[in-house]
């Protein structure tokens, strides 16, 4: 593996220098009742961990943070900060915003290096919880229920713990070495991870509900659906959940440099496969959508990062068949082009297809970026309701149709319901703990 | 989890944080809206006879664009009747009865005067007492405050009243406006006191407008002097304490006050001999809620350091704090510059060459920029590591001395010695 692949998944911003931080940190005007705190589905307490960097208490600064986010340092990398607390910032109307992410790595920084104890795990209270999923939902709701004193277990398919961050968010953006840290402070605290195991093969839905006093499903999404056009299965088609996971876990090929690729779709899955593909040295990359650039549901500003990155656009293109040479392997697409016509039942305009507008690009790759699907089969085998795959909560006690068994994180996103952050996964798995902690209680508990 | 309990000079509170006598303690709810957040007492808002107060009342200094560097004010005491107070000071006292209440108490200079507002506020539950000995403005004019503060004797014997029907704590706050501080502690003590708290705000005008060339702030296009505090005052305020602290005969707790914005201010007040801080200007600025971090860091900072009570760091260094004469005159730091940190800003050549020892020279190596201390002409000044924006590109480092520590006096009794 060349060094220089190596070197194009470091990740890209760097850390604040002190000097940096302690200017940044005083310049934040520690607003009463600050719209930041707002923002951030966490509420973390801006002000005050900014204070505190501020003040050179850093243990107290990191604490605000991940007491609020138990995934507060990936956070610090992934979140989209202009859409959330740095977009509340006061200082947007005035000069401009604090660089809240920049300063929460900073803090979170200082605890991965340090290995402070943050949080102790609480008084057994001898309730047994099941968390499926170890991903920025399960572990939050983990972290949260080991303090109060349950017993928990996650169960976890993949070899490590850590879901999007390990497997999914660009390394460039998020180093494993990040989540791993925030999965050790979880196993800290008590929490049993059992890794390669399966539900539904190691152990069954019945299994888990049988065992446990409250079942929290996290499970995220799966692989990206077909295209449904031919051509699918040839060499060089992938899957960009699948095409980024290769390259988290390390295993960096040469096959695409200097090659074209194709992206099919166009949100922030969509940009991390064009800009992780340019990254191992592909010559060109496009991404291709079949609505137009107002209606890509990736984040703007990972629309400026892929164009930075020399990722190029072809707007109203569909893909139609995927070609292959008689070896099996890609070596074009056919595409159509597309108009946006009435508009549809979610309120879009529906793009149409311009009858004999079909074209052929050269491409040595496909990576199919048009969204995710769902663990239906998972959730079923726990006799779960749901929609298309989306597992039916009641929203404000997250409780499935069967009242033990409770769901966060992308298992509940979709059909308008819910949002894919990573920090409102946390949020999620947050508030699962606290209701499971509120229901499971002894009354002589309850002050 | 360190303890966080002082007992100063027998008044007992849950951290060393209190809110000074000033607009922050002016009422019940405001003492109580402290107490809810964290503070761990509170000095009411000096007691006497209710005043008049003027419109325009404050005025900060700005340094560089940091809002609040120095904080000046012309606000007297309260205004509100006394009776009001002392039922406020009641409920919150019932509402906290482990929170510290000190009533800061100012009238004229008459012993009568002293036992009667002595005896009203120790019948509704106070602590401890605070003679305000301090107020520079206004209320100096009519004899009280500062003005009897920088008279010695006026101290002593105000300060004697006071004990003579006191039976909580009597704290004598003094006021930084005299030559020397110690002057007025040891007549406190003579007096009497339990401690003394110091200081309290120094004379200030804040500034000029420059078109107007009213002062700032005016009340109806005349300004008065007012009383600076703020972080600008701190090294001033902890000088003060430092010299009661290793004085003889100021041998009483000293609450420290003075531009305290932080837990890092605090210790440093408490390393210097205060066995609790109060607390001003910088809730003025951010409100209530900076006492957490005040507690969370200095928490942390004691349990980082092993020490399990705050009341261990009380006047650590204390003894570190000397005269000019006692220093050793051949102990020698000089500059070492680090450029592979430096940003070649050259502030630190420039002050060294305009202002100081001239001993920092620029050159370039191989086409890049550098700068090196001629150290056998460096005199340790600190200037450059100073002006220096840069963490970690000038360091002052300890030079080993051939000769033999010696310091100014020692040298001078050497010298008579050889007179003989």
């Amino acid at each position: 593996m060349s060094s220089q692949l190596e070197r194009n998944f470091v990740e890209m911003n760097s850390r604040m220098t002190k000097n940096e931080a302690l200017e940044e940190a005083n310049r934040c005007l520690y607003c009463y009742d600050a719209p930041c705190i707002t923002a951030c589905p966490t509420s973390i307490q801006i002000p005050n961990f900014i204070k505190k960097i501020a003040s050179n208490n850093m243990k107290g600064s990191a604490m605000t943070i991940m007491e609020a986010n138990p995934v507060g340092a990936s956070c610090a990398r992934v979140c989209p900060t202009e859409e959330l607390c740095e977009g509340a910032c006061v200082l947007n109307s005035s000069t401009k915003p604090i660089k809240i992410g920049h300063l929460q790595r900073y803090a979170t920084d200082w605890a991965m290096e340090s290995d402070v104890e943050l949080f102790k795990k609480g008084l057994p209270n001898g309730q047994k919880v099941a968390i499926v999923g170890a991903g920025p939902a399960g572990l939050s709701a983990a972290r949260e229920l080991s303090r109060f004193g349950y017993s928990v277990t996650i169960f976890e398919a993949e070899a490590k713990a850590g879901g999007l961050g390990n497997y999914g968010i660009v390394s460039f953006r998020l180093p494993n070495d990040v989540v791993d840290w925030e999965v050790a402070q979880v196993v800290k605290l008590g929490v049993d991870i059992r890794t390669n195991t399966t539900v539904g093969v190691e152990i069954s839905a019945e299994e888990i509900l049988a065992q446990y006093d409250s079942v929290i499903l996290a499970v995220g999404m799966g692989a990206v659906p077909n295209l449904g056009i031919k051509g699918e299965e040839l060499a060089g088609v992938h899957d960009a959940i699948e095409f980024v996971k290769h390259t988290k876990m390390g295993a960096l090929t040469e096959d695409l440099i200097g090659k074209r690729v194709a992206v099919i779709g166009a949100g922030n899955t969509a940009i991390d496969g064009a800009t992780c593909a340019v990254r191992l040295g592909a010559e060109q990359v496009d991404i291709l959508y079949r609505r137009t650039e107002k209606e890509m549901t990736a984040y703007q500003f990972e629309y400026e990062f892929a164009k930075q990155d020399g990722v190029g656009f072809k707007w109203l293109t569909a893909p139609k068949q995927i070609i292959g040479d008689e070896a099996g392997t890609v070596v074009g697409l056919e595409c159509v082009k597309m108009k946006l016509g009435e508009a549809g039942a979610d309120g879009r305009q529906r793009p149409e297809v311009i009858k004999g507008s079909e074209f052929i690009i050269e491409v040595d790759a496909v990576i199919k970026a048009i969204g995710q699907t769902r663990f239906v089969s998972l959730i079923e085998a726990f006799g779960l309701q749901h929609t298309n795959g989306v597992v039916d909560i009641d929203e404000t006690t997250m409780q499935t149709s069967n009242d033990k068994v409770f769901a966060c994180g992308d298992v509940v996103f979709g059909n308008g319901q819910g949002e894919a952050m990573v920090v409102t996964a946390a949020q999620q798995g947050k508030d699962a703990a606290y209701i499971i902690h509120e229901r499971l209680r002894k009354p002589s508990e309850i002050a | 989890m360190a303890d966080l309990r002082i007992d100063f000079a027998g008044i007992k509170s849950p951290n060393p944080y209190w809110l000074a006598s000033a607009p922050p303690t002016n009422s019940g709810y405001q003492v109580q809206r402290a107490f809810e957040a964290g503070w761990g007492g509170a000095v009411w808002k000096t007691l006497g006879e209710p005043i008049l107060n003027v419109s325009s009342r404050f005025a900060a200094v700005s340094f560089n664009g940091q809002r609040v560097a120095g904080f000046n004010n012309i606000e007297l005491i309260t205004d509100r009747p006394l009776e009001v107070n002392l039922q406020e000071i009641l409920e919150t006292k019932k509402r906290f009865p482990n929170h510290a209440i000190i009533a800061s108490l100012m009238v004229e200079p008459q012993q009568e005067k002293w036992h009667e507002i002595v005896k009203k506020v120790e019948a509704v539950g106070v602590d401890g007492l605070e003679l305000n000995f301090g107020c520079p403005h206004g209320m100096a004019e009519r004899g009280m405050g500062a003005a009897s503060g920088q008279v010695p004797d006026l101290v002593e014997k105000q300060t004697h009243w006071a004990k003579e029907v006191a039976r909580t704590p009597v704290i004598v706050k003094l006021t930084p406006n005299i030559t020397d501080i110690t002057m007025t502690a040891e007549a406190a003590v003579r007096g009497g006191a339990d401690a003394v708290s110091m200081i309290n705000t120094i004379n200030s005008l804040a500034g000029v407008d420059l078109d107007s060339w009213n002062t700032v702030p005016h009340v109806a296009g005349k300004g008065a002097h007012g009383g600076y505090c703020g972080p600008a005052v701190k090294p001033i305020a902890l000088n003060m304490v430092a010299e009661c602290a290793r004085n003889p005969f100021v041998n009483v707790p000293i609450s420290g006050i003075g531009g305290i914005s932080n837990w890092q201010d605090a210790a440093e007040f408490m390393l210097m001999g205060a066995t609790g801080v109060q607390v001003c200007t910088a809730a003025m600025h951010h409100g209530f809620s900076i006492v957490e971090d005040m507690i969370d860091g200095l928490n942390n900072y004691l349990d980082e350091k092993g020490i399990a009570s705050v009341m261990d760091l009380v006047g650590k260094s204390v003894q570190r704090y000397s005269n000019w004469g006692d220093l050793d005159l051949n102990y020698k730091v000089v500059a070492e510059i680090n450029n592979d940190v430096c940003i070649n800003c050259n502030k630190c050549h420039i002050a060294c060459e305009d202002t100081s020892h001239q001993c920092i020279d620029m050159y370039t190596e191989s086409g890049r920029p550098m700068l090196k201390v001629r150290e056998q002409d460096c005199v340790g000044c600190n200037l450059c590591s100073i002006v220096c924006p840069v963490d970690g590109a000038i360091s002052m480092v300890e030079r080993m001395s051939t000769i033999a520590p010696m310091t100014w006096n020692e040298r001078q009794s050497l010298i008579s010695s050889f007179d003989r």
